[in-house]
């Protein structure tokens, strides 16, 4: 099958790579891109250990042909941290509090939580455990998941009025 | 020295060693995306590797044809069992004593086997090829139903055996048949149910379900053609195991294998068998010369590798009128699909079912197992259990209740009043356990305290006159479970797989400015060794955790072990660790001795540190001694500190629990929501209560699953229902509540640091406990037992049959 040229935004840098138009997006990031981060879990877009945020949503990767995403801005667990290495509250928060264990799910949970965060800032528990329905975790029963993202959200709001 | 020396508690507590709640040191990599699976694996020039599979469930394969699929671009071979033969690799021998085919011979047994391997330089191409592979099937007679496999004139399975009336685990007594296994007294146990004073019969079931990691199986092999060195990465809980197997059946000497577990993201036992996209992989790279990536998706991985239970068990217990347990009797008919790969010790072919006298002093039992094959996958493994523990914990859990309601008691009091008493351990079970320790009544008076357990049933006494009243039409359940968990395997003298008694290892090599490497013969798939095998060293060698690395799954440098299933990598490399941690701090005595200028005897340990018995200012501690052991010339003392130890457990560990669940069940929509859940597990000495905790959440999420939806099912042409994530219930974070968690802690005897082994524990227990909860609503209606998973379309025809919906 013939392959296409695909450009888009990744993790903030300009990338170019060609597929064929059946590619799916998780294919192009973790082959063509070696952005091994997002992980495969299921194929039906149930686990959710292959989501990203594309244009400023979560997207589950293998639900996506990567010529969908010609021209957007993706960005995957490679590009939560800061670009000098300081990770970001989720990051810190999911080790802190224990949320992860075999970490398959880990990229794609605190993917979405990084986006659940910017569409809610202060989200009661109902709302992350609804919020983080479509990624699915067997280890580790969610509850220091849920935790994390409490603490991370905290982190994140109490960061500017400590600056001030 | 001006500085004083920090207090040994002080010290102690810089070591992050037993008890600290540590954090993972294994964090890092996988928030950040870095982590490395099998499928992050990319070696230049590597194949990918896909399977034509059978879409029936039972059918003579008439021919196959290849071409089609030759001709796609990027398609190299498609392999099938012809292929195989010249290399007698077409079937495989299973931990179990049987064989499965690795490719379909002559017919196919369950619907999605092997059948052919297409080989392409892309995941694509592969998936291209496999569409176009021609098989020509002859469809023949199925059966998904043991009993019925059972029959006389039921449709012969196995062709490739059927002359055979002697099995691996003794006569075969029909075609399908596989084993008659049994412990315990028969007679005895038939006395006592004769002349008992009340006898409670159920039919009990657990379903067949499936471990379903959120990463699949997989595998990279590597044959390097030059040297002659076989690399295969793959998904294997029991690295060493698999290099022993592959040598065995490829014929590569051991020494040329390497086998690398690489990080794994979940295990449950689905990844302890060896599987033929292991040995395709393997064959794909013999003959092509280059590396060949196999990854199941997860319709193959539900439906193809693995399952767990599918035990269908008849029970009868004898009680006295005021509930005192006179005798248990057990039938099992247990589907083990189309081959037996059972993952067991090889004398066990029942696994541990026989811990099914539970936590309870039970004065004779009998237990027998029929293993029957059926056109259902093979498999067989311990999803998050110790062998077929979850299945004897869930039968006696299931029918203490049932013998509960017939005496018309209350469940947790039956419970209580049969509970081995502290003063009988070392305790040995009617059907030949010695439970090391335990302290059951404290742990159970602890649970039923902290939920306030009278309060519940008052509540519910309510709540049923409300019900009757038409006040509500929302029923609530208790559920109570005590469980008792035989984990550890286990002692050489009895357990082996395929030959390889169950020890385990560690190999510990200090450096010489005191930090230092642990190898294991176990492999994590999310359990934190990295983490707390270091924290058991650093109380052993008082060097930091933070100083130790700890590294498995390599067998080029790992030493020999089993592996990690069965709850045994605490038990057994935990055991190794700490044993090879004393020989260590037994050398460094040594130098202490001669640093200090005195006799060994008049060291004494402390913390971090040798220092003279009576003068602790004169000290070294073993940072100072590592350092000595690399640059000192010592009399009669080898240079170096290193020690490895092969750990040999003389009894398996028996970690115990008191869980009590609280459940309100809808009886017009079937929906059952948990309301609260207590878990309370012994796990004797702990060595990381954030680690731990985090296995009870997991486990009990597990258990949450298999009691209320998860289950793999077949029509009755052999079609597997629901094996997708559509289908299969994984639950999310709104279906799971949140947990309670408490312990108490009575450590093991016979374990160097008394612990006893937990990731388990929450699945074993936790399945009744629910079970348990959703039939306990309906108890004062009549309901005995009813059939898992309670999902809502089940407990709605519950509700149904009961006549609630009138």
């Amino acid at each position: 099958m013939s392959k296409q040229t695909i450009s888009l935004t990744v993790n903030g840098s300009q990338v170019e790579a060609a597929a064929e138009p059946r590619t799916l997006l998780i294919h192009f990031l973790r082959e063509q891109l070696s952005l091994t981060g997002p992980h495969i879990g299921c194929d039906t877009g149930h686990c959710g250990a292959c989501t990203v945020d594309l244009d400023g949503q979560s997207v589950k990767s293998c639900m996506v042909f990567a010529i969908q995403a010609e021209g957007a801005e993706v960005t995957t667990i490679e590009g939560i941290a800061q670009p000098d290495g300081t990770l970001h509250a989720l990051q810190e928060a999911f080790r802190q509090h224990h949320g992860l264990q075999c970490g398959y799910c880990t990229p794609g949970m605190i993917t979405r939580a990084y986006r659940l965060l910017q569409e809610n800032p202060d989200p009661s528990e109902s709302d992350i455990r609804y919020g983080i329905s479509g990624n699915l975790c067997r280890c580790t029963g969610y509850q220091n998941i849920v935790k994390a993202i409490q603490a991370a959200a905290q982190a994140l709001t109490s960061v500017p009025e400590a600056a001030e | 020295m001006n500085e004083q020396t920090p207090l040994a508690s002080e010290r102690a507590e810089k070591l992050e060693g037993l008890g600290c709640a540590r954090k993972r040191v294994e964090d890092a990599r996988f928030t950040q995306g870095k982590g490395n699976y099998v499928d992050d694996i990319k070696l230049p020039g590597m194949l990918f590797g896909d399977f034509v599979r059978s879409p029936y469930g039972h059918a003579r394969i008439k021919g196959i044809d290849k071409e089609a699929a030759l001709a796609v671009p990027g398609v190299l071979a498609v392999i099938t069992a012809e292929d195989l033969i010249p290399l007698n690799l077409h079937y495989m021998p299973t931990l179990a004593g049987d064989v499965q085919a690795v490719l379909a011979h002559e017919k196919v047994l369950f619907q999605n086997q092997e059948v052919a391997f297409v080989v392409a330089t892309d995941r694509y191409a592969a998936a291209d090829g496999v569409e176009l592979v021609e098989v020509d099937y002859e469809e023949l007679p199925v059966v998904v139903d043991a009993a019925k496999a059972m029959e006389a004139d039921a449709p012969l399975l196995r062709e490739d055996i059927k002359d055979k009336s002697e099995g691996a685990h003794g006569p075969r007594k029909h075609h399908n048949h596989i084993f008659y296994w049994d412990a315990g007294d028969a007679e005895a146990t038939k006395a006592a149910l004769s002349s008992a004073e009340v006898v409670a019969e159920e039919f009990i079931t657990y379903q067949r379900v499936h471990p379903c990691p959120l990463e699949t199986c997989g595998c990279v092999a590597s044959m390097d053609k030059i040297n002659g060195k076989l690399t295969v990465w793959g998904t294997f809980q029991a690295p060493h195991a698999v290099r022993t197997v592959a040598s065995l059946i490829s014929n590569i000497p051991e020494h040329n294998i390497r086998i690398i577990s690489p990080d794994i993201g979940g295990g449950f036992g689905n990844k302890v068998g060896v599987y033929p996209g292991y040995i395709c992989a393997i064959v794909a790279s013999i003959v092509t010369g280059q590396p060949v990536k196999w990854i199941e998706d997860r319709i193959e991985n539900l439906s193809s590798t693995a399952f767990a239970r599918d035990y269908h068990m008849t029970g009868k217990i004898a009680a006295t009128k005021d509930g005192r347990i006179t005798g248990l009797w057990c039938h099992v008919l247990a589907d083990h699909g189309a081959f037996d790969a059972c993952a067991d010790p090889t004398k066990f072919p029942a696994g541990f079912f026989h811990i099914c006298t539970g936590s309870y002093d039970i004065p004779v039992a009998y237990v027998g197992v029929d293993g029957v094959y059926t056109n259902k996958a093979p498999g067989g493994v311990a999803y998050r259990c110790s062998f077929r523990v979850t299945e004897g914990s869930y039968f006696i859990e299931r029918m203490i209740d049932v013998l509960a309601r017939k005496l018309e008691m209350d469940p947790a009091e039956l419970r209580v009043k049969n509970l081995i008493r502290k003063e009988q351990f070392p305790y040995t079970s009617a059907l030949g356990w010695e439970y090391d320790s335990g302290d059951y009544h404290t742990a159970m008076q602890k649970a039923m305290e902290s939920v306030d357990y009278r309060a519940l049933r008052q509540e519910q006494a309510a709540n049923r006159a409300a019900f009757a009243a038409g006040e509500t039409r929302s029923l609530m359940g208790v559920g109570v479970a005590f469980f008792t968990e035989i984990v550890g395997a286990g002692p050489v003298k009895n357990c082996d797989i395929l030959g390889l008694g169950m020890f385990d290892s560690c190999e510990i090599r200090v450096h010489p400015t005191g930090s230092a490497i642990a190898r294991l013969g176990t492999i994590s798939q999310g359990q934190g060794h990295a983490t707390t095998f270091a924290q058991i060293l650093a109380s052993e060698i008082g060097l930091p955790a933070d100083k130790i690395t700890v590294e498995e799954g390599d067998t080029d440098t790992a030493p020999y072990g089993l592996g990690t299933y069965g709850s045994r990598s605490t038990p057994v490399a935990g055991a190794a660790t700490a044993m090879a941690g004393r020989k260590i701090r037994a050398k460094a005595q040594m130098i202490a001795a001669y640093l200090l200028e005195v006799h060994d005897d008049d060291l004494e340990w402390e913390v971090d540190r040798f220092q003279v018995k009576g003068n602790p200012e004169k000290f070294k501690t073993m940072a100072e001694i590592a350092f000595a052991a690399y640059n000192q010339a010592i009399p009669g003392i080898e240079p170096g500190l290193e020690a490895v130890s092969y750990y040999d457990p003389p009894n398996m560990t028996y970690p115990f629990g008191a869980y009590i669940c609280v459940v309100d069940v809808d009886v017009d929509t079937g929906v059952t929501e948990v309301r609260r859940f207590y878990a309370l597990d012994d796990c004797g000495t702990r060595i990381n209560p954030m680690v731990i905790e985090g296995q009870v959440h997991g486990g009990l999420t597990e258990a949450l699953a298999i009691a209320m939806g998860q289950e793999i099912a077949y029509d009755e042409i052999g079609n597997v229902k629901g094996a997708s994530l559509m289908d299969f219930f994984l639950p999310t974070a709104v279906e799971t509540p949140n947990w309670e968690t408490d312990h108490t802690v009575t450590p093991s005897p016979h374990h160097p640091i008394g612990a006893k082994g937990v990731g388990e524990s929450p699945n074993v227990g936790g399945v009744s406990a629910f079970s348990n909860a959703v039939i306990d609503a309906f108890a004062h209606l009549g309901l005995t037992h009813s059939q898992m998973p309670h999902d809502h379309w089940r407990v709605w025809t519950v509700a149904e049959q009961l006549g609630l919906h009138d």
